[in-house]
């Protein structure tokens, strides 16, 4: 077993055991902070898969950004019967089996595919993946109509946020 | 070197437990966080076959990026839902959500 594995599954176990922290503890600013902790375990399973830009807008975008906006929205709702009661509903083993099945489902079906245990390609010497992936957002042969439509669905959001919370009395 | 099957059975995994969230979870809040859960996994996915497939293919990466852009429009829309229903309703909980017009 190689460090690269050990790695990999030492982050893991957090990640998995930090998401199962955000789905059952009843405090929810304690569900927001494992959150960012599943989010940190993502960033660094996108550094061992050579995607660091990715890793670093995972932790600015996602933690520095999202995960306080949930923070936000726990303290601005907060209320003493949601504190005490019941974090899940009384159909919560229902869920569990769905996500059981959801989970059993997947694995069988990938087990099935022929490339599900192949080994990544070395990179060649002198790729750029930055570079690459500013020119595939940037270029018309590439993606720039996605890049634009994801640039006016976040001002459609923006707007729709700021009128939905906007305190009309 | 990590076997593709790794990643994939880590972003399943990653993504049950989100959807357990999504079904299970009492306060509205909450289920946002597990499509969070959700989102993520699937970004797993999109990285992993970017790097173990065609490696010159930015579309894995590209299409990641967008999906970081749509995880952040719906935080901000999802949470601004939640807040103005708490404000006239006095609650977050989903099942005491149960008119359609107030």
């Amino acid at each position: 077993m190689t460090g690269e594995q050990v790695i990999f599954l030492i982050v893991g176990a957090v990640t998995l055991l930090s998401g199962f922290m955000v789905v059952t503890v009843r405090n929810l600013v304690h569900a927001a902070l494992w959150l960012v902790a599943t989010l940190f375990g993502v960033a660094i399973v996108y550094t061992l898969l050579n995607a660091g830009f990715l890793a670093v807008v995972q932790v600015v975008v996602y933690i520095g950004a999202i995960a306080i906006l949930f923070i936000f929205a726990v303290m601005l709702t907060r209320r003493e019967a949601a504190e005490t009661g019941a974090p899940l509903n009384n159909n919560w083993w229902v869920g569990a089996l769905m996500a059981g099945l959801t989970f059993s489902g997947l694995v069988y079906l990938l087990q099935t595919w022929s490339g599900f245990s192949k080994t990544a390609s070395t990179i060649p010497s002198g790729f750029d993946a930055i570079s690459q992936l500013g020119a595939a957002l940037t270029s018309p042969q590439g993606y720039v109509l996605p890049f634009e439509v994801a640039s006016v669905l976040l001002l459609a959001a923006l707007v729709g946020a700021v009128y939905l919370a906007f305190n009309k009395k | 070197m990590i076997p593709l099957s790794w990643y994939l059975i880590l972003a399943a995994g990653l993504f049950s437990i989100g959807l357990f969230g999504v079904l299970s979870r009492r306060n509205a809040v909450a289920i946002l966080l597990g499509v969070e859960l959700m989102l993520n996994a699937i970004n797993i996915n999109l990285v992993a076959f970017w790097r173990y497939g065609d490696i010159s293919m930015m579309a894995g990466q590209v299409f990641a990026i967008i999906v970081f852009a749509v995880a952040a429009a719906e935080v901000a829309v999802g949470l601004a839902l939640v807040i103005s229903v708490y404000r006239r309703r006095n609650t977050v909980v989903a099942e005491e959500l149960d008119l359609l017009k107030w």
